[in-house]
């Protein structure tokens, strides 16, 4: 549909790349589709609490990395952002098991 | 970006301002670091949702013969289980289901308009920021419905029961049909946190589809405005992927 320059107003548009862009929402609709088999499939214990954090960080790392663009910024700023989330994430699984959630 | 190019700056003064050591704008740099401060406020929230949750009665028997008892916590499964016109239809999950499809649907469409804003597409962009600004009207409709859902509560026969024995009617900061207290609060907290994140992002891009239809970023020559807006808007999107599974999955 794209594949050809547009002209708007005089002005040369480039035509719009957006594959990656789909292939992200693809990815992330497949991943709420298996996160509703497993609730419906599932008993609810640890291991399924146990899927359900790890495949929220798989879509927070498709949204952050692709949507945000995050995956193609300079390694300062990924590590400026990544290291603090790293170091809350450490403290939320911390305190939920020192308090005794297990 | 024209630090790429030339760097007029001696790499050891890079810091002392005029270029970008990070190969990021001021603005989108700050825009970085408030969603960092953001995500401490929301890990804040959950973590406190996880004690609270933690520190009540869990419920121990078969789910089948689940009740709400203002003595152990609900399986979320229970409490939001219904859809809008479909009365009486137990479907649990799948309205919030549609919510989150929405949420990231509108993210993809902001990804597209910061991406029609690299090409200085201006048509495009005020096409996709549209499309956004629905979606979050849409998403914002659907909280709507569930809170009065939520505050209205199930039907008398299925609420817990107060200390005296009687059914307790709508769900408050008080008291609640479903649980402990704390549970109703946690919702309203959590979810109404979030819901403002959407509302003053939807007010934003509002206001970007304002300024692209004007021209006004056609004139700057840029459409980072449109990039650093969409950081925030996909920063609530990925909120509501935490809220989706800590609050109603797990």
């Amino acid at each position: 549909m794209d594949s050809q320059t547009q002209v708007n107003g005089g002005k040369v548009i480039a035509p719009a790349k957006t594959a990656v862009i789909w292939r992200t929402f693809w990815i992330l609709l497949a991943l709420t589709a298996v996160e509703f088999a497993i609730a419906f499939t599932m008993p609810n214990n640890r291991y399924r609490i146990a899927i359900f954090s790890t495949m929220t960080i798989v879509k927070a790392f498709f949204i952050v990395g692709e949507f945000m663009h995050l995956k193609h910024e300079v390694k300062i700023l990924i590590w400026a952002v990544l290291f603090p989330v790293i170091t809350i994430a450490w403290l939320l699984v911390a305190l939920l098991l020192e308090g005794g959630a297990h | 970006m024209s630090v790429i190019n030339a760097p007029a700056v001696p790499e050891k003064l890079s810091w002392s301002g005029g270029s970008e050591p990070m190969k990021a704008s001021y603005g989108k740099l700050m825009m970085w670091f408030f969603l960092l401060s953001d995500t401490f406020t929301f890990s804040a929230l959950l973590v406190t949702y996880g004690m609270i949750r933690f520190s009540n009665n869990a419920y121990t028997g078969v789910l089948e013969k689940f009740y709400f008892s203002t003595t152990h916590w609900p399986v979320p499964d229970e409490v939001f289980s219904a859809l809008p016109f479909l009365h009486g239809i137990e479907a649990p999950l799948i309205f919030v289901g549609i919510m989150t499809f929405i949420l990231i649907f509108s993210s993809v469409t902001m990804v597209l308009a910061v991406e029609a804003g690299h090409r200085g597409d201006r048509a495009d962009v005020e096409k996709w920021m549209l499309w956004t600004i629905l979606g979050g009207f849409t998403f914002l409709g659907s909280q709507a419905w569930e809170w009065t859902h939520f505050i209205h509560g199930p039907e008398l026969a299925l609420a817990a029961k107060d200390a005296t024995g009687k059914a307790i009617e709508g769900a408050n900061l008080v008291r609640n049909p479903y649980g402990p207290p704390a549970f109703a609060d946690l919702f309203f907290f959590i979810t109404g946190f979030h819901g403002t994140h959407v509302f003053s992002g939807v007010i934003l891009n509002i206001l970007i589809f304002f300024n692209a239809a004007t021209g006004l970023y056609e004139r700057r020559g840029h459409y980072e405005m449109v990039e650093k807006v969409g950081l925030y808007w996909h920063f609530v999107d990925l909120v509501w992927v935490f809220v989706f599974t800590f609050f109603y999955l797990v």
